[in-house]
């Protein structure tokens, strides 16, 4: 591997001697593969006939209308395949695991959206699948667990650790190290050593380029301002790519968990709280102590709920190209609560951050002004949590109700 | 220096045994017991792992013991104060082995100069290719000191030779893919990867990885120099506790 994937000094391939041939096949395949012109007209063409590309770009008039601020325009990837932006970064690297010839795929999950995409994605191109995640992310997000295993794959419950997202990537590294001739671990962010910041952020980068054309159309112009929710960063970064030499404010929002001072939250990048280290085979700010041993994160969306963030995003800011903020727990679902009401859209928990801070900051801006929120997937998958949230009595009675069945 | 002392050791026995153990666990006091059963049983050297939260090259066994370590409070602090005594007490040459976040917190600089004021002779950082350990590699080798570089089977022959000529001390191969902790098949097919380890190096080759019996140690007599005993012990020592180290460790010659 002669290019190492450094951001400014974030980035960086810390393997073990063990993977460096694999990664240097990786980076080989990919670089082939960006370079074949054929390859991304394929990945474009699937992407428009098994997902629903290019996804559409709603004006939410009814949230505009209520804030009497900024017009709101939400980029819809909860229309993909599968409900999120997982699906774009899984068929890439599906493509490129044929190319590798290898049969075998493993991932890593926290919500279990990059699960199900990967697990739908191996069913379409017939590989088998095995899908890391952590109990804690087991229990919260159950209705993905049952569909990852219908799709056939195998989904193992990880209790090492904190036994969220971090600890189902460890979990995965450990699986391919044993595994790497057959296997191809499909990493669901734009984190992990080189070339996965590169390569993940290459095929999310389509919700940008789609994004900007409409934009431009339906809205007359660019975007103000783009907001995004930031757990490993790659649908952030997907969404920003195509603006970033445009004069557009781009919003990385983390989560707030149960508000920054508390330190129960998952802020890397907007909080004083993260520090540059080394895990996971890169280098980037993490939330950990001063011995460099990572700390437990907090967030109510699993997806979020990581410890280190994307070098490129950390890269970004540094140099204060993206402005990164961080939406509490408490605001995420006054904001889930709002959209749903006024505009019949269901965002996941994580996407929800990036409705919050958006309509924190929309009331003070003009109708001239046009801001556009990444709704990176959809809230389906999370109604055990809302309505845990919410204390939906009727909800809690159905539950009660077929918990009894079970029993009959 | 280390290659010195293992030279005039192999002078003497056919293999050297080098074993491992992950700081504080499961208690400092018991950590200091193993490591004297250990030096009364006859090994050669050690490791002395200094517990990570994200441990990616190593099996259930250590990875337990590294979470167990840090829940009871081991610091790296503490761990470095711990391998000083040790080091003053007994003969025998040790290593840190750790992750890279370690020491780059810690201060890649300030954690090698405390490694030489502390006595200890190398380190093992199995997440830190030599590409991204310039800095490490460069204050290692200001104080003498042994970078351990890693070979493993899917390493190719070109890379074994780059590699080779970072590495001090002795070369750590890895006997098998996975992860520590899981057994390995004492095959032919081994024996042949060690033959290509031989060849890309003049250090000594410790093999490492699913070492647990006397007879695997046998069959690397005359194809490699140093056994390495990792999970074993402590495997062991959570079954059977701290006494039976001293036993165990004598069995294996």
């Amino acid at each position: 591997m002669k290019d190492r994937g450094y951001y400014k000094k974030f980035g960086g391939a810390y393997l073990p001697e063990m993977l460096v041939s694999t990664f240097d096949e990786l980076v080989e395949i990919f670089q082939t593969a960006k370079n074949d012109p054929g390859f991304w007209e394929e990945y474009v063409d699937i992407m428009s006939t098994y997902s629903c590309r290019p996804t559409p770009i709603t004006f939410a008039q009814n949230l505009t209308r209520h804030f009497g601020g900024a017009r709101i325009y939400v980029k819809r990837e909860d229309l993909n395949h599968t409900g999120a932006h997982k699906a774009n970064n899984v068929i890439g690297q599906g493509l490129l695991v044929k190319r590798m010839g290898k049969t075998r795929v493993i991932a890593e999950t926290g919500a279990g959206q990059h699960g199900v995409a990967t697990a739908t994605m191996a069913a379409r191109f017939g590989f088998k699948c095995t899908i890391y995640m952590g109990e804690v992310d087991v229990q919260r997000q159950r209705p993905n667990v049952f569909w990852m295993e219908r799709l056939g794959a195998e989904v193992i419950t990880v209790t090492e650790g904190t036994r969220i997202l971090k600890d189902a990537i460890n979990e995965s590294f450990r699986d391919w190290v044993t595994h790497m001739d057959t296997t191809h671990y499909v990493l669901g962010t734009a984190c992990g050593p080189h070339p996965f910041p590169e390569m993940v952020s290459y095929f999310q980068s389509i919700i940008g380029q789609e994004a900007r054309k409409q934009i431009l159309d339906q809205a007359g112009g660019l975007p103000d301002r783009i907001y995004a929710c930031v757990g490993g960063g790659s649908n952030a970064l997907g969404i920003f790519n195509a603006f970033l030499d445009d004069p557009v404010d781009l919003v990385g929002v983390e989560a707030g968990g149960e508000g920054l001072e508390t330190g129960r939250h998952a802020s890397r990048l907007s909080s004083k709280d993260a520090s540059v280290g080394v895990a996971q085979g890169y280098k980037t700010y993490f939330l950990q102590d001063n011995d460099g041993q990572m700390r437990e994160t907090h967030s109510v969306a699993a997806g979020l709920d990581y410890v280190g963030v994307s070098p490129i995003l950390a890269q970004y800011a540094e140099t204060g190209r993206i402005r990164f903020e961080a939406a509490t727990d408490r605001e995420v679902m006054d904001a889930l609560s709002l959209t749903i009401q006024k505009e019949g859209l269901i965002p996941a928990l994580e996407s929800a951050h990036a409705f919050a801070q958006a309509l924190k900051e929309a009331p003070a801006m003009t109708p001239k002004d046009i801001i556009l929120i990444n709704q990176s997937g959809r809230g389906d998958k999370d109604i055990f949590t809302i309505a845990d949230a919410f204390a939906d009595p009727k909800w809690q009675a159905f539950i009660k109700e077929k918990a009894e069945g079970y029993h009959a | 220096m280390l290659e010195s002392y293992l030279d005039n050791r192999l002078k003497q026995k056919e293999i050297l045994l080098m074993t491992h153990i992950v700081l504080g666990y499961p208690t400092f006091e018991d950590a200091f017991k193993i490591i004297e059963s250990m030096v009364n049983a006859g090994v050669d050297l050690m490791e002395l792992q200094i517990p990570f939260s994200e441990p990616i090259a190593d099996g259930p066994v250590i990875l337990h013991a590294n979470q167990k370590a840090l829940a009871k409070g081991a610091t790296v602090k503490k761990c470095v104060d711990f391998a000083k005594t040790v080091a003053e007490t007994f003969e025998i040459p040790f290593l840190f082995m750790s992750y890279y976040n370690i020491l780059f917190k810690y201060g890649v600089e300030r954690f090698v100069d405390t490694m030489a004021e502390n006595g200890l002779q190398g380190a093992i950082v199995p997440d830190l290719p030599p590409e991204e350990g310039k800095d490490y590699l460069e204050a290692m080798d200001k104080h003498r000191l042994s970078p351990i570089l890693i070979f493993s089977p899917s390493t190719s022959d070109e890379r074994m030779n780059y590699l080779g000529a970072f590495g001090r001390g002795f070369i750590y191969c890895v006997a098998r893919k996975g992860v520590t902790g899981v057994d390995t098949d004492f095959s032919r097919q081994l024996e042949n990867y060690l033959v290509r380890c031989r060849k890309a190096t003049d250090l000594p080759l410790a093999l490492g990885f699913g070492v647990k019996e006397r007879a695997d140690i046998d069959f690397l007599k005359g194809k490699a120099d140093i056994a390495v005993i990792g999970s074993e012990t402590i495997r062991l020592v959570d079954k059977e506790g701290v006494g039976a180290v001293e036993a165990f460790i004598k069995t294996l010659r």
